[in-house]
C-alpha cells in the first residue's frame, strides 16, 4: 500500500535527530512537525523570520502579527528567536540549519530538483525554495512517487524548471525511500506491502535496487 | 528647527516627493508588517509607472494589490506572488512586468543596497533561470552568482514604536524584511502603531537606528489576517 500522506510525514519525522534546527515547506512537510520523536528536542525554523515556531495559536491568542512563512497565524515556542529576514537567510543561507524538507514536481537521479514553475501555467513565484536548496546541509524531498497520471517524478533528467543544482540527497515518497548519490536513486526502503518492481516501474531515472530492501517501519 | 524630529502630520507630507516611474521599496511579508496608510497615500497619488520592490503584492483590494486596481505597478520584484487575481490578469495580460527573485536573494539586495555594497555572489538560483545572463563566478570549487543590489527611490517600512527621531522596533513576525526596507531608501517613510518620544526606547533593543529614517508618520492599521489558523482548546 502506497503511504498517506501522514505516514510519508512520520517516515520523514523518523530522519530528525536531537538538537536539529529545521526548516519544513509547504504541504506534507509541514505535517511533520506532528511527528517528532519522543525523547527529542528539534527547532523549527520559519525563513520569514521565526526560529522556535510553536503550535497554532488557540483562539484567543491569535496575533496578527506572528504568523509562519505559510502566512498562517501561529505562535512562538518556548526559547524562540525572532529576527528579520536578512537574518533569517544567512541562517539557511550560511549552511546552520540542519535539515530541510520540501515537496518537488521533480526530482532527478543528479540530485537536481524542479519545484516552483510549470510553463503554461502559472507562476507564483519560488520564495525561499531556492536560497533553501542552495544552503541546507541535508535536504529530505518528499512527494508522490508518481503523478496522478502515473508519470514518474524520478527522472534521468528534470523537464521542468529548476529550484536547485545537485542538492537532493535523500527522497521520501509513497513508496520508497531513497538516497541520491553517483548519478543514481538508491532503494533504501519501501513502504509496507509495495514492491520492488512497482518502486522499478515508477521510477524513470536510474535506480540501484539491493538483493533486499527492508519495508519502512512505524 | 526640526533637528532629529522626523514626525510629520499627514500622509501627504509623509509621501512628498513621490512621481511618477520611480522605485519604491516595501517591508513585509503577506500581509504582515505592511506600512498601510502609505499604501493607501500611494493610491490616492494617483502615480503611475511605480517599480514596487516586496516580498508579495498583498492581495486583492488590500495591502499593495490596491495599487493594481489603477495599474500604477509597472514593474513587481517580489519572491512570491499567488494570492492575487488581478496581478495574475495584468501580468497575462501583459500591463504588469514581474521579476521573481528568491527570498533570501531579495533580502540581501535590500540589505546591501542599504549598506552600499553594489552587488554580492550567492549560491542561490545557480543553475536555475534566476542566474540566466548573470556573472559566474567560482569560490572554492563552487559556483556562485552575482546579484545585484537594490536601492530605493523610496521605502515604506511599518515599525510597532518609533521615536521622533526615527528609531524603530518591530514587533514579532511583523519585522521580516522592514528593517532592510528602512536601509534602503533615499527616503525612508516609517508609518508606525505608536510614536514616543525619544529616550523611550531602550538603545540596545532598537532594530532600525533613526539614521535610515527621514519621515516618521503615526499609522492607522487593520491588521488583517491572510490565513487564520487556530488549534481546538
Amino acid at each position: 500500500m502506497a503511504l498517506t500522506r501522514e505516514q510519508m510525514a512520520q517516515r520523514v519525522a523518523q530522519e530528525l535527530r536531537d538538537g536539529y534546527y529545521v526548516n519544513l515547506g509547504i504541504g506534507i512537510p509541514t505535517l511533520v512537525a506532528n511527528y517528532v520523536p519522543k525523547g527529542i528536542d528539534v527547532m523549527l525554523q520559519s525563513e520569514n523570520g521565526l526560529l522556535g515556531m510553536g503550535e497554532y495559536p488557540l483562539e484567543g491568542e491569535v496575533d496578527a502579527d506572528m504568523i509562519n512563512a505559510g502566512k498562517e497565524t501561529v505562535t512562538a515556542r518556548t526559547g524562540a528567536a525572532i529576527f528579520n529576514s536578512a537574518e533569517s537567510f544567512a541562517m539557511i543561507r550560511g549552511g546552520h540549519v540542519d535539515l530541510t524538507v520540501l515537496g518537488a514536481f521533480e526530482v532527478d537521479q543528479n540530485g537536481n530538483i524542479a519545484s516552483w514553475m510549470i510553463p503554461g501555467k502559472l507562476v507564483k513565484g519560488m520564495g525561499g525554495a531556492m536560497d533553501l536548496v542552495a544552503g541546507a546541509k541535508n535536504i529530505i524531498c518528499t512527494m508522490t512517487h508518481a503523478s496522478k497520471h502515473g508519470d514518474s517524478k524520478l527522472l534521468t533528467q528534470c523537464s521542468l524548471p529548476l529550484t536547485g543544482v545537485g542538492c537532493i540527497n535523500k527522497v521520501i515518497t509513497d513508496l520508497a525511500l531513497l538516497e541520491i548519490k553517483d548519478g543514481a536513486f538508491h532503494l533504501l526502503e519501501r513502504a509496507p506491502g509495495v514492491s520492488v518492481e512497482e518502486i522499478k516501474a515508477k521510477t524513470q531515472g536510474k535506480l540501484i535496487c539491493p538483493a533486499q530492501v527492508p519495508e519502512m517501519q512505524f | 528647527m526640526a533637528g532629529f524630529n522626523k514626525v510629520v502630520n499627514s500622509y501627504a507630507e509623509a509621501m512628498a516627493g513621490l512621481e511618477d516611474n520611480m522605485t519604491v521599496i516595501a517591508g513585509g511579508f503577506g500581509l504582515c508588517g505592511i506600512p498601510e496608510g502609505l499604501i493607501k497615500e500611494i493610491k490616492n497619488k494617483g502615480i503611475t509607472g511605480l517599480t514596487v520592490v516586496s516580498n508579495n503584492c498583498g492581495v486583492d483590494g488590500f495591502g499593495l494589490g490596491i495599487l493594481l486596481e489603477d495599474k500604477q505597478i509597472h514593474k513587481m520584484v517580489a519572491s512570491y506572488v499567488g494570492e492575487n487575481a488581478l496581478f495574475e490578469q495584468q501580468l497575462l495580460n501583459g500591463e504588469l512586468e514581474v521579476e521573481l527573485t528568491p527570498q533570501g536573494t531579495l533580502a540581501e539586495k535590500m540589505r546591501a543596497g542599504g549598506a552600499g555594497i553594489p552587488a554580492f555572489y550567492t549560491a542561490t538560483g545557480v543553475g536555475t533561470v534566476v542566474a540566466e545572463g548573470k556573472d559566474i563566478k567560482q569560490f572554492d570549487g563552487r559556483d556562485y552568482v552575482l546579484e545585484p543590489s537594490i536601492v530605493g527611490d523610496f521605502a515604506i517600512v511599518k515599525a510597532w514604536k518609533a521615536d521622533r527621531y526615527g528609531n524603530c522596533i518591530y514587533r514579532h513576525t511583523a519585522m521580516n524584511f522592514n528593517p532592510m526596507a528602512a536601509t534602503a531608501g533615499k527616503i525612508t517613510v516609517v508609518e508606525a502603531e505608536e510614536i514616543v518620544e525619544p529616550g523611550e526606547l531602550e538603545p540596545s533593543q532598537i532594530h532600525t537606528p533613526g539614521i535610515y529614517v527621514q519621515r516618521v508618520i503615526q499609522g492607522q492599521f487593520e491588521k488583517r489576517i491572510e490565513k487564520r489558523t487556530v488549534r481546538g482548546a
